[in-house]
């Protein structure tokens, strides 16, 4: 089960896949005296929907953080859109074009909807803060422009309801999607999803993997997600990394991957007779 | 029926007016305390520096002339006449804003991730710090800030209520709402505002859409030196530049126990409040336990509230999920 060697390829239901946007290679990083991530390598190819799993503390979370930046490896290199990235922060990785959700949904409570997705414009305006305390001119175009966007991704996530409504308050699979809609607003070139169904009921779930392949197949925005619920996993990514104990044990197509006997040990544990 | 008293209305006014003085100062804490959770000890500190910075620039002194007597013999105290009031209070805002951009660098970045209470410390060190620094750059002389605030009882008041209120209260009451309401704006409706607003909520949320903490920190110290300087001229118009003016922060203490440490709004209406009762109280309830309650009135208060509403009149409920 190596990697899929093409440059490009073609999905059964017709998108083209075309080359790497991002590729990790030897990535190990170390907590103190613990490996959370042992030499791991793979790749994201522009246009792809790439999940990541494995069983709970595989690492899955610090590959995220390591590809969007708040975590720095000691050993490995991340080339992204085919460069050589150096160490960045996670605010310039995120000028870069790369956006993200939390696991433990990381909005802004205490701002509306409309807030929160307009802090997702962040990168994209570029007044400065003369420019905003003035207020008129530049500052208020560039408001009306951004908001015009925003508005644009409220109604495509079919939140307008809540739009004025504090986040705090709104039930959790809603947080979600609010929550993928600031990572949106920033127009990413790759957007990196942890766990954007975990704890919700079927229905939810059914919702935000519409969203997720409506994301992918109308702006064509590359996502990488980590899941654990199998079965989504089956039906809308491309490709898999499975990763158990801090090592990569698997990387290909779902159908690859579910029928790889490692993978199936990794998940149903292995008898040791 | 002492609604009708005039005298009682002058108290309340007066009040109110030496409220907006403590608010003035507690915006000043509550602006950092929400961006990095930082309870910024050195913000009466920082009030002192900007009156001081702008006494030195508008008589026309020369930073650390003592020392530049001390060390190379120069002696070398004023140069020229000074300079207008609007430019001195521009260079005092640079002077501010450059002295943020110092406290980043030098105390918060290579402090981040430490516990707040590490934080803290640091910045009871800042005011030390700066506390001298003030004093060897501009001398420890106390210094006359003449803004050209209209001074004296307004005649108006007096002559058609026969309420005495100083006009410099009443301007400084006027500045100090028009800030406010510049700062809420500003933080309701620019990008930079709503950056605040979102660091003040979740720092990995904010850097993942690219918002750097270092930019934001720098700008809410500067905002602060701005509020600073504010109160700075305000209260050293009305009582002179003097180093006691930095223990005008302990006065902010029971305002933000009274209206939160995370809630602006709180900030001032705790201020307003204090700033009444402590009159009210002196003038009514003062002369039959022995007077001077003036010092002890606020504190008193908020020891009350720590009782009972211990996040305060709006600041965020503390609430722990078992």
């Amino acid at each position: 089960m190596n990697d899929i060697d093409e440059r490009s390829f073609t999905t059964p239901d017709g998108r083209t896949i075309g080359s790497e946007i991002l590729s990790v290679k030897n990535i190990t990083l170390k907590f103190g005296g613990v490996t959370a991530l042992e030499d791991i390598s793979f790749d994201i190819k522009e246009g792809e929907i790439r999940a990541i799993i494995g069983p709970n503390g595989a690492g899955k979370s610090s590959m995220l953080n390591v590809i969007n930046g708040f975590y720095h490896p000691q050993q490995g290199e991340v080339w992204f859109r085919k460069k050589l990235r150096p160490p960045l922060k996670p605010y310039q990785i995120a000028y870069q074009g790369v956006a993200r959700t939390f696991q433990n949904i990381a909005l802004f409570k205490g701002m509306s909807t409309l807030d929160n997705i307009m802090t997702g414009r962040f990168t994209h305006m570029t007044s400065g803060i003369a420019a905003q305390a003035i207020w008129k001119g530049f500052a208020e175009r560039e408001e009306i422009e951004n908001r015009e966007k925003v508005e644009q991704i409220i109604d495509f996530l079919e939140i307008q309801k809540i739009r004025r409504t504090e986040v705090g308050r709104l039930p959790y699979g809603l947080q979600k999607r609010v929550e993928l809609g600031r990572a949106l607003a920033a127009e990413p070139k790759l957007l990196l999803l942890d766990e954007p169904m975990a704890g919700m009921n079927v229905e939810e779930k059914e919702d935000m993997s519409r969203f997720v392949l409506d994301v992918n197949e109308e702006f064509g925005t590359t996502v990488a997600l980590i899941e654990h619920d199998m079965g989504v996993v089956m039906d809308i990514a491309d490709r898999v990394v499975v990763m158990d104990y801090g090592k990569k044990i698997g990387d290909g197509t779902p159908a690859e991957v579910r029928s790889s006997q490692i993978v199936i040990d990794a998940y149903l544990g292995v008898s040791h007779e | 029926m002492f609604l009708l008293d005039p005298f009682f209305w002058e108290v309340v006014i007066s009040g109110l007016l030496a409220g907006v003085m403590y608010a003035l100062v507690a915006l000043g804490f509550v602006l950092i305390f929400k961006a990095s959770g930082i309870f910024n000890f050195a913000q009466g500190v920082l009030a002192l520096f900007a009156a001081l910075t702008l006494v030195g620039f508008q008589t026309g002194q020369v930073p650390f002339a003592h020392l530049l007597e001390a060390v190379l013999g120069i002696h070398y105290s004023h140069w020229g006449e000074g300079m207008s009031t609007v430019i001195a209070l521009i260079l005092s805002l640079c002077v501010m804003i450059g002295l943020a951009w110092l406290v980043v660098k030098v105390v918060l970045k290579p402090l981040v991730n430490q516990e707040g209470i590490i934080l803290f410390m640091a910045t009871i060190g800042l005011a030390f710090v700066l506390e001298g620094v003030g004093d060897l750059m501009w001398g420890a002389n106390v210094k006359r800030l003449d803004v050209g605030l209209p001074e004296g009882p307004s005649d108006l008041l007096l002559d058609y209520t026969g309420m005495f209120i100083e006009k410099l209260e009443i301007s400084a009451a006027v500045v100090a709402i028009i800030l406010v309401i510049l700062l809420m704006l500003f933080s309701q409706y620019t990008k930079m505002g709503r950056a605040l607003r979102a660091v003040a909520d979740d720092h990995q949320a904010a850097l993942s859409v690219g918002i750097s903490l270092e930019t934001i920190w720098w700008v809410v110290w500067s905002i602060s030196g701005l509020v600073a300087l504010v109160a700075g001229v305000m209260w050293g118009a009305k009582s002179g530049v003097q180093f006691s003016l930095s223990l005008i922060a302990l006065k902010a203490l029971p305002v933000l126990m009274l209206g939160g440490f995370t809630s602006i709004p709180g900030a001032i209406i705790g201020g307003l409040m204090i700033g009444v009762g402590e009159k009210v109280f002196e003038f009514y309830i003062g002369p039959m336990i022995g007077g001077a309650t003036e010092n002890w009135f606020a504190y008193m208060l908020a020891l009350v509230f720590l009782l009972f509403r211990p996040q305060g009149l709006f600041g965020e409920k503390i609430i722990e999920r078992v």
